[in-house]
């Protein structure tokens, strides 16, 4: 079978932001129109792709056609759950980034149009089955992402991005190197077959027989730098704080949004599968590093004064959750418990990375519209009783604020709950520690809350503007969304669930 | 003795000598009045057909061997084969070099200068068929006593006597010195025949006699002398800066190519192994001597003398080698060297005329001041510098390839790679006049003016030089079969 | 039909040397014609040639008595060299737009260069490749030293000596292969075939790999790159850097391993882990790509960033031949044609865009000229050659150097991971350069932006986006569909290996 009944819906969907971009490239003015039209249009495109997944969890819409045969290299494109998971949040947080983007200072077409290949970057990287395209759509979207950080940002926008542009290349290198090493190994570089491969054992065979014993861990670990400056994994996380507060709102919500998702995914759709053993036999290291993400990150995010960097480092928290589940699940399962455990968990992870996603990308849209009304101040001291004087802002960044602290109701507690409870029987040091994080979280948020939205309304905010209709408008579906799968998780679970069912059938530890 | 198979033998050089006469008549008789741009193109018309007539007459000739009483022991001269080759390529060239007096202003006396070329040339053509010691001799001295006065032609430079001068005393020592070694030979061999010479000196009682490489070496200084390998080379950079640009052309040319008639006919007769230490001896020093010298030239002329020595060196390495294929390569070398030296000759004359000085800088902006002038250069001094696709690129590697092929040790391959290397580095001096010529701006730029024959004959070189060398075979094949013949 | 390509371009260049002066604009629009015809052949020869081994295009006798033919061929690897050339001759010539110094004479010379290497590329004779090898020296030295820049007369003669030293060595290996196989003839079949015992061969060809090698900027012969290039005018630099040193790793490839391939063969002894030329070519080929790299990281002025560079990935290309494997050599020629484009792209972009207009390449300099907002196209279109010269996927480097260095760790591990740090440091050069000379992190000073506004630097012209354009698609075609020129390349080294009997 070939795409969707024959149709390259995949191809269409990472070729359609291109077109945008270009497109939006030319027409200055009327960029941003161009950038939501587009948007809008991939968000159709990857409902339809969510619509027609196989029931039974599989890579479904495939499309497959020989690229450079004598390298191993084929044109590969396919989705399951996960992937088409990946697709949707995409495409809703291009879009809440374009909308964000209400006014570009200078270059607003170039400035579109890099979004758009970020976003095609995006979706390349959810559906290349093949690692050379793959690598690609990856490295490639470092590219509009550092270039959006470098001209639009804020005032040490220069050495932030660098420093992404590093550490993310340092980390890309340690990934090639894995690959190339399997490649010369299996003369293959498609995820499929390996993944086949690894689960008999015989990809750690043909390793060891070619370039030695413990050759096969040491590719493990150059897999996971580059998944680990990603995501980010304490302490490879160093760039984040920067990228994320003196990049411009919009794109600081890709990049939490999304961008960190491309770390997840890539643990999901590679590390695990390929090097499920070698983190097996890690596991202790990488659940320390994981719960040290998910506590460090919050402390951390309580030193914090800047609105922007408080909810840096607690993407890092959130993310941290993420790892702690992959982490805590890579086990060899002895029953069906603890099988139960381990889909509990990783269904908690993919719906962690959706939720997330959307929450994060939310409240840093409900900051860029704080900083905007301030004349450019986000300082958590700055602000004081603002439900007074923008009961809207205050009441719908509530709803965002409570999803990321974890409520029942919302959809952030939903993945929290999945992970938490597929954790504890895992690993349970570890999520007991982990729990810490949770509590500290939930403070900080309730400290945002107190000292922004509640209290004394200083001299200056008396003439604070509320949202307008159009926010308004913009906004609403997302909390929408938000409350909706907090209601009804099963929208998402129940197509995210085979998939969980055949990735855990695939992987060996 | 027939004489009239002498005079039958000796047709071409007849020739020369009564157009000699009478240019010097027609000159003396005639043009008095005239002016003297009409008495040079006169004089230059009639040498030209004389060289001219002397090429159609060895048509004739054919392969045959003049000797005293029918036997090759008292042979005195052949005709035909390579010696052939070389005879009319001295008469070709010397014709070229007759057209350069057409642009020149250095003597009023162009009757008697054009016959002395000519009585040269006769004895350039001696030379080339001669088979007995003292034929060479003759033709020899016949050739070089034109070549001094020629030098020294242009009255009113100093240099040109300077040179002259230095040339005579040489040349007349390296005279004595070759007499002194054909002296020697006599002596082993009780003849002046050539096949006598090599029979007697084959013998195993004189092939190791030391007196022999006393002749030897006696020989090789004098013959040395004449294609300017090092150490007899000193003659060479005066000569060439203070003879006149035509008389140097000739110098130059013509009896180079005669020389080395010369030194085949003598290394093919005398073949032991102790000759072709010297000339290896002689090739390398020139080698070195001539391109390490030519770095350090600031005059054209002069480089055009080292660069001279160096192509003497290289091919002296044909010689030191020799076989019928590495004969015939060397004359293609020679004659083709000579083609383009007259070339370049014609062309530093005009610019000579037109600056005052041959000095580098007087090449300044040529490419603007006469575009046509400069690009021949461009084709000749890439020529001489062995760039393909021109004729001196292929002659270097037919000579080489031709050394190897005789005979391939360890020796003959280490001095071709000394040649090719230093080919290499020519192209550093030969860039240097071309540099001048194409790149930097120039100091004074007005036109400069060429007699339109002279030019013709110039770009007919340059064309010789550029079509001889994408189609090696037309000029290869020619001398291939005209020396089998032999 | 693709002889058409030497021929067009010798005729070409005698047409303009003989077009009246001082009427530039037909010197131009010839120039761009002939290069563009020269490139459309290329192209027709290589989608004809598709699926054909070696084709035979001329083969006549040209000097019987020595056995040499004029004889023209191409298999998949000239097919693509080719191509090469007419990219490179096509931009090369709408990158020089704007010269009106001596304009008609500067198109001359650089289609005769062009003409040359179009030459080298498809001669099947040694003689023949020899002597078109030869020919391309003498426009080099021209181009360089009447148009231009740094120091022109010292580097032209430089480039001019060390390219002539080189050809020298070939000329004495191709006189003794010559010598000792008979003298029979001179083709490339014939002189593969004649049985040259494994003593001679042991050395003409590291004679003939040096040889070769200089013009390819082997270590330590590759002093006249940088200096030749920095001070070559743009055209010159791209052809220098984009083709000509790809005429020495032909020459390394066709004449030094295919007709001396024993050479190759272990010595018997071995001295710190090097027992064969093959192991020090392939070192020293490890080396030009480290100090290549790292000496591009620390210098000041951006032409010589781009000229070490391309020493640095002319290693890559070396050390692929030094493989010996398929997918080395594969990735070693595949490196030569997107290198050949990427050089090309960033010798275009520092010296035609920038110098031109704002005629300095010193990074201080450049650094407070915020070219970022005054030539926002110079800014972004470095931005994509860099990123192909990194070697980021999406461009033909990536799968040249992935090729390169799976087939060198095939052949020995060591030289790989050298050569991966050679791609970090590149990265990291490529990286400062851009940084400095556009996404500089300084704000502009009164001194640097007056109140009037920005000094004008000059428009984009068109040729300039057209050459950039047609450079780029170049590189972007082979980078994300490589099987384009695999499917000619593949066969052709398979074809190669199997003949050389090589190890």
């Amino acid at each position: 079978m070939n795409g969707m009944n024959g149709f390259p819906i995949l191809t269409l969907l990472t070729a359609l932001p291109v077109v945008g971009a270009i497109i939006a490239l030319f027409t200055g003015k009327h960029a941003r129109g161009v950038a939501m039209i587009t948007a809008l249009a991939t968000l159709a495109l990857s409902l339809v792709v969510w619509m027609h997944l196989p029931a039974n969890g599989s890579i479904g819409l495939i499309e497959h056609h020989a690229w450079a045969p004598s390298l191993g290299i084929e044109y590969q494109l396919g989705v399951d759950g996960l992937g088409a998971l990946m697709l949707v949040l995409s495409a809703i947080v291009a879009l809440m980034a374009i909308d964000a983007s209400h006014r570009v200072h200078h270059g607003a077409g170039l400035y579109f149009c890099l979004v758009l290949l970020l976003l095609s970057g995006l979706i390349g990287t959810f559906t290349a089955l093949n690692f050379y395209h793959w690598f690609l759509y990856w490295e490639l979207s470092l590219i509009p992402a550092f270039f959006l950080i470098k001209l639009w940002g804020g005032p040490k926008r220069g050495p932030a991005a660098t420093q992404f542009f590093v550490y993310t290349m340092a980390g890309s290198v340690g990934l090639l190197l894995a690959f190339l090493a399997i490649f010369l190994v299996t003369g293959s570089m498609d995820f499929e077959h390996l993944t086949l491969l690894a689960l008999t054992g015989e990809l750690e065979q043909m390793v060891a027989a070619h370039l030695g014993a413990h050759v096969m861990l040491w590719l493990a670990i150059l897999a996971l730098a580059g998944f680990a400056v990603k995501v980010p994994l304490m302490p490879f996380h160093t760039w984040l704080p920067a990228a994320y507060s003196e990049a411009p709102s919009p794109v600081t919500m890709l990049l939490t949004g999304t961008m960190s998702k491309m770390g997840v995914y890539g643990l999901l759709r590679i590390a695990l599968p390929l090097f499920g053993h070698q983190i097996a036999q890690m596991r202790t290291p990488l659940l320390v590093l994981a719960v040290m993400t998910v506590v460090m990150g919050a402390w951390a995010s309580a030193a914090q004064k800047d609105l922007k960097r408080i909810f840096a480092y607690s993407s890092i928290n959130h993310l941290g959750y993420c790892q702690l589940a992959i982490f805590a699940l890579a086990i060899p399962a002895t029953g069906a418990a603890m099988q139960a455990s381990q889909a509990a968990a990783l269904n908690g992870v993919i719906l962690q990375m959706f939720n997330h996603g959307i929450t994060a990308a939310a409240l840093f849209w409900f900051i860029s519209m704080i900083q905007m009304r301030s004349g450019g101040l986000r300082g958590v001291d700055d602000f004081g009783g603002l439900r007074k004087v923008a009961p809207v802002l205050a009441g719908l960044m509530g709803f965002a604020l409570f999803s990321s602290l974890g409520l029942p109701g919302l959809n952030g507690f939903v993945g929290e709950f999945l992970i938490f409870r597929g954790v504890f029987p895992l690993s349970w040091v570890a999520g007991t520690i982990s729990v810490l994080g949770l509590l500290v979280t939930a403070a900080v948020i309730l400290t945002v809350i107190q000292k922004v939205f509640t209290g004394p309304v200083p001299e200056r905010w008396a003439t604070f503007p509320d949202m307008h209709p159009g926010e308004r408008l913009s906004v609403a579906p997302v909390i929408g969304l938000m409350v909706l799968i907090g209601l009804v998780p099963q929208l998402i679970t129940d197509s995210v669930n085979p998939t969980v069912v055949n990735l855990l059938a695939h992987w060996r530890f | 003795m027939n004489y009239a198979d002498l005079f039958r033998a000796m047709l071409p050089e007849t020739a020369l000598e009564i157009a000699a006469l009478l240019v010097v008549v027609v000159d003396l008789a005639f043009l008095r009045k005239a002016a003297l741009n009409t008495r040079a193109a006169i004089a230059a018309l009639l040498g030209i057909v004389g060289c001219l007539a002397g090429v159609w007459l060895m048509q004739g000739q054919g392969v045959a061997t003049f000797s005293v009483d029918g036997t090759p022991g008292t042979a005195l001269l052949v005709t035909g084969g390579y010696a052939a080759v070389a005879q009319i390529a001295i008469l070709i060239l010397t014709a070229f070099t007759l057209v350069l007096l057409l642009d020149s202003r250095f003597t009023r006396h162009v009757g008697e200068y054009v016959a002395v070329v000519l009585m040269s040339a006769t004895g350039g053509l001696i030379i080339c068929g001669a088979q007995d010691l003292l034929v060479i001799f003759v033709g020899l001295e016949l050739l070089s006593l034109g070549l001094y006065i020629l030098t020294a032609f242009a009255k009113r430079s100093g240099k040109s006597a300077e040179g002259a001068l230095k040339y005579y005393l040489f040349g007349g020592m390296s005279a004595a010195f070759l007499l002194f070694g054909f002296s020697y030979l006599y002596g082993f061999a009780g003849s002046t025949n050539l096949q006598e010479v090599f029979a007697a000196i084959v013998a195993p009682d004189v092939s190791s006699s030391p007196l022999l490489y006393v002749a030897l070496v006696a020989v090789a200084a004098g013959l040395g002398f004449k294609v300017a390998a090092f150490p007899f080379h000193l003659w060479a950079p005066d000569a060439y800066e203070g003879a006149p640009a035509p008389a140097a052309a000739f110098i130059a040319s013509v009896s180079k190519v005669a020389s080395f008639a010369l030194l085949i006919t003598i290394t093919a007769a005398i073949l032991p192994s102790r000759w072709s230490l010297l000339l290896v001896i002689l090739a390398a020093a020139s080698m070195f001597a001539g391109n390490l010298a030519a770095l350090a030239q600031v005059s054209v002329r002069r480089l055009l003398a080292y660069s001279a020595i160096a192509h003497a060196g290289y091919m002296l390495l044909g010689l030191a080698y020799f076989s019928d294929r590495s004969r015939d390569a060397l004359l293609y070398y020679i004659v083709t060297y000579a083609l383009t030296t007259i070339g370049a000759f014609g062309v530093v004359g005009v610019v000579e005329r037109a600056t005052g000085t041959d000095r580098f800088d007087g090449f300044l902006g040529l490419n603007k001041r006469n575009p046509l002038l400069a690009a021949v250069l461009l084709v000749l001094f890439l020529s001489l510098a062995g760039i393909p696709p021109l004729v001196g690129f292929w002659a270097k590697f037919n000579l080489f390839a031709a050394v190897l092929t005789t005979h391939a040790s360890g020796l003959s391959f280490a001095l071709v790679a000394l040649a090719v290397g230093f080919s290499a580095v020519s192209l550093y001096y030969y860039l240097q006049v071309l540099k001048r010529a194409f790149v930097m701006a120039p100091t004074d730029e007005s036109r400069i003016k060429v007699d339109p024959v002279v030019m013709l004959v110039l770009l007919l070189i340059a064309a010789a030089v550029v079509v001889l060398g994408c189609f090696p075979a037309l000029l290869q094949n020619w001398i291939g079969i005209a020396s089998k013949a032999f | 039909m693709l002889a058409w390509t030497i021929y067009l371009s010798f005729a070409g260049a005698l047409v303009l040397a003989l077009l009246p002066k001082g009427k530039p604009g037909l010197a131009r629009v010839f120039a761009l014609l002939i290069a563009a015809a020269g490139f459309a052949i290329a192209v027709a020869g290589f989608a004809a040639g598709m699926g054909h081994g070696r084709t035979t295009i001329t083969d006549v006798m040209w000097v019987p008595s020595m056995g040499i033919h004029y004889m023209l061929a191409a298999d998949g690897i000239s097919r693509v060299l080719v191509l090469l050339t007419g990219l490179a001759a096509t931009a090369g010539v709408l990158f020089s737009w704007n010269i009106e110094y001596r304009t008609n004479e500067f198109f001359a010379f650089f289609l005769a260069l062009i003409g040359g290497v179009y030459g080298v590329f498809l001669s099947f004779d040694l003689f023949l490749l020899f002597v078109f090898y030869e020919i391309a020296i003498v426009p080099k030295y021209f181009l360089i030293a009447i148009w231009g820049s740094t120091r022109r007369e010292y580097a032209a003669m430089k480039l001019a000596l060390y390219s002539f030293v080189g050809s020298a060595m070939v000329l004495i290996a191709l006189l003794a292969a010559y010598a000792a196989s008979g003298s029979h003839s001179t083709t490339l079949d014939f002189l593969a075939h004649a049985g040259l015992s494994p003593h001679f061969q042991m050395w003409a060809f590291p004679l003939t790999f040096v040889g070769f090698g200089i013009l390819a900027g082997l270590w330590p012969f590759h002093t006249w790159a940088p200096t030749g290039h920095v001070a070559a005018p743009t055209a010159a630099s791209m052809v220098l850097a984009g083709v000509i040193m790809k005429l020495g790793a032909y020459g390394c490839l066709r004449v030094a391993m295919g007709l001396f391939p024993h050479g190759m063969d272990p010595w018997g002894f071995s001295f710190v882990g090097i027992g064969s030329w093959r192991d020090v070519f392939a070192i020293l080929a490890v080396i030009g790509i480290l100090y290549g790299a790292l000496v591009a990281l620390v210098q000041t002025d951006f032409k010589f960033v781009i000229g070490y560079s391309s020493v640095s990935h002319m290693g890559f290309v070396l050390l692929g031949l030094m493989t010996l494997n398929q997918i080395g050599l594969t990735g070693a020629v595949l490196q030569m044609y997107s290198h050949g484009v990427i050089a090309g792209l960033l010798f275009a972009i520092v010296g035609r865009i920038v110098y031109d207009r704002t005629h300095t390449r010193q990074f201080g300099d450049l650094e407070r000229m915020h070219l970022l907002r005054r030539l926002p196209f110079a800014a972004w279109a470095f931005v994509i050659a860099g990123m192909a010269s990194m070697g980021l996927p999406g461009f033909s480097g990536f799968v040249a150097e992935l090729q390169v260095l799976v087939g060198s760790w095939h052949a020995t591990p060591w030289w790989t991971v050298a050569a991966g740090v050679g791609i970090v440091v590149g990265v990291a050069y490529t990286w400062r350069a851009l940084q400095k000379a556009f996404f500089t992190d300084l704000r502009p000073t009164a001194e640097d932006h007056p109140a009037s506004g920005w000094h004008d630097l000059g428009a984009i012209t068109w040729p300039e986006i057209a050459g950039f354009s047609l450079l780029t698609a170049a590189t972007l075609v082979v980078g994300l569909y490589p099987r384009i020129l695999l499917d000619a390349i593949e066969p052709a080294v398979k074809t190669f290996l199997a003949a050389g009997g090589a190890q």
